[in-house]
């Protein structure tokens, strides 16, 4: 079963301050979007470096959203652009579709 | 304490300054994207702990320890702790933290900066404080992958090629990469064995099969040779 994204950890980080909570949820929705576009953009233009260094700072939100299962995958992907591998690239591309719905959420 | 922190990543900026808001003991000074901003501050401000984030573009966490010349206390923060290791090797290193990271352990690594002393009040050159390993030809090293550490045997290694910040290690049997610069490879490499033959290439002399022009034959991998090293190269090679 695919696992979903969640506020869990962020609300731990909050500790009831909807202020922190509210901060917190204006980065992911601004970073996430900002970030999956450079990684789709460095896709396209198979610069292997720039994938690597865009799926590492996307792990972050993953992490953040509680996408454990998904974490392992991403770190997976990570280190296959380190051979010049895109193995895992599709299951990559899923978690981010199932973050970006999930922000279009909250 | 008076503390900065450093991450290009927005999200993480904002998680630890959360975090420090939280303890008394601590005052955020600056958050820095880019290590360079911080050094530009460093040279100005004086602050006694610094959140470094390792994994960064162009100038990374481990450059910007290289560069300190009076480093103060520094917590390391990280997704791999593969890269955090290599730090460890410098003694103002307090702790590193794994993100996400939580408020316990946050808490726990500001505990160990506040009992951590440093080595020296006077400034020191930054050098990491392993020993320096023999550079015998019976000689191996550990690598580490994954969280793993994998012993290589020197005289099977037949190619190491730099990749960026990473560097490729072809042995008989597997190939390995591994966070890492040649220089810091050449430096355990037995100088009886290897030759650096080209900014991106050290070769292990025993394996090559055949030179040709500015390229040797090593397995099947055709490797360049600067100008300036050939005449090392042709010195060391055993001519009929």
């Amino acid at each position: 079963m695919q696992e979903t994204p969640n506020l869990n950890y962020v609300n731990q980080l909050a500790r009831g301050d909807e202020a922190i909570k509210n901060e917190l949820i204006t980065v992911i929705k601004t970073e996430f979007p900002e970030e999956k576009e450079d990684y789709y953009k460095s896709v396209k233009e198979q610069e292997f470096k720039k994938i690597e260094e865009n799926v590492h700072r996307l792990k972050h939100k993953i992490s953040i959203l509680g996408l454990e299962k998904s974490y392992k995958i991403a770190n997976e992907f990570e280190h296959n652009l380190r051979e010049h591998s895109l193995k895992k690239q599709q299951d990559f591309e899923k978690i981010l579709i199932a973050i970006t719905n999930y922000i279009e959420t909250i | 304490m008076d503390c900065i922190i450093i991450d290009d990543e927005k999200m993480a900026r904002v998680v630890l300054k959360t975090l420090c808001n939280e303890i008394d003991s601590l005052h955020l000074v600056e958050e820095f994207p880019s290590a360079i901003q911080a050094m530009k501050f460093l040279n100005e401000t004086k602050v006694d702990l610094i959140f470094l984030d390792i994994h960064m573009p162009d100038f990374n966490g481990l450059d910007f320890i290289r560069s300190l010349k009076s480093p103060p206390k520094i917590i390391l923060t990280t997704s791999d702790p593969q890269f955090a290791i290599e730090a460890f090797e410098y003694d103002f290193i307090v702790d590193y933290l794994l993100k996400p990271i939580t408020a316990a352990r946050f808490q726990k690594a500001i505990q160990k900066a506040e009992k951590f002393e440093l080595a020296s009040a006077e400034p020191s050159p930054v050098v990491p404080t392993k020993t320096p390993v023999s550079k015998d030809i019976d000689n191996d090293f550990y690598i580490n992958i994954d969280r793993r550490l994998i012993k290589i045997d020197l005289p099977s290694i037949y190619l190491v090629e730099a990749k960026g910040d990473y560097i490729k290690i072809k042995t008989e049997e597997k190939e390995y990469t591994v966070h890492s610069t040649l220089k810091k490879i050449e430096e355990k490499l037995p100088d009886a064995l290897f030759l650096k033959v080209h900014r991106s290439y050290i070769i292990n002399l025993k394996k090559i099969i055949d030179i040709e022009d500015n390229s040797v034959l090593i397995k099947r991998d055709v490797i360049p040779v600067s100008r300036s090293k050939r005449p090392e190269l042709m010195k060391r090679l055993d001519l009929l």
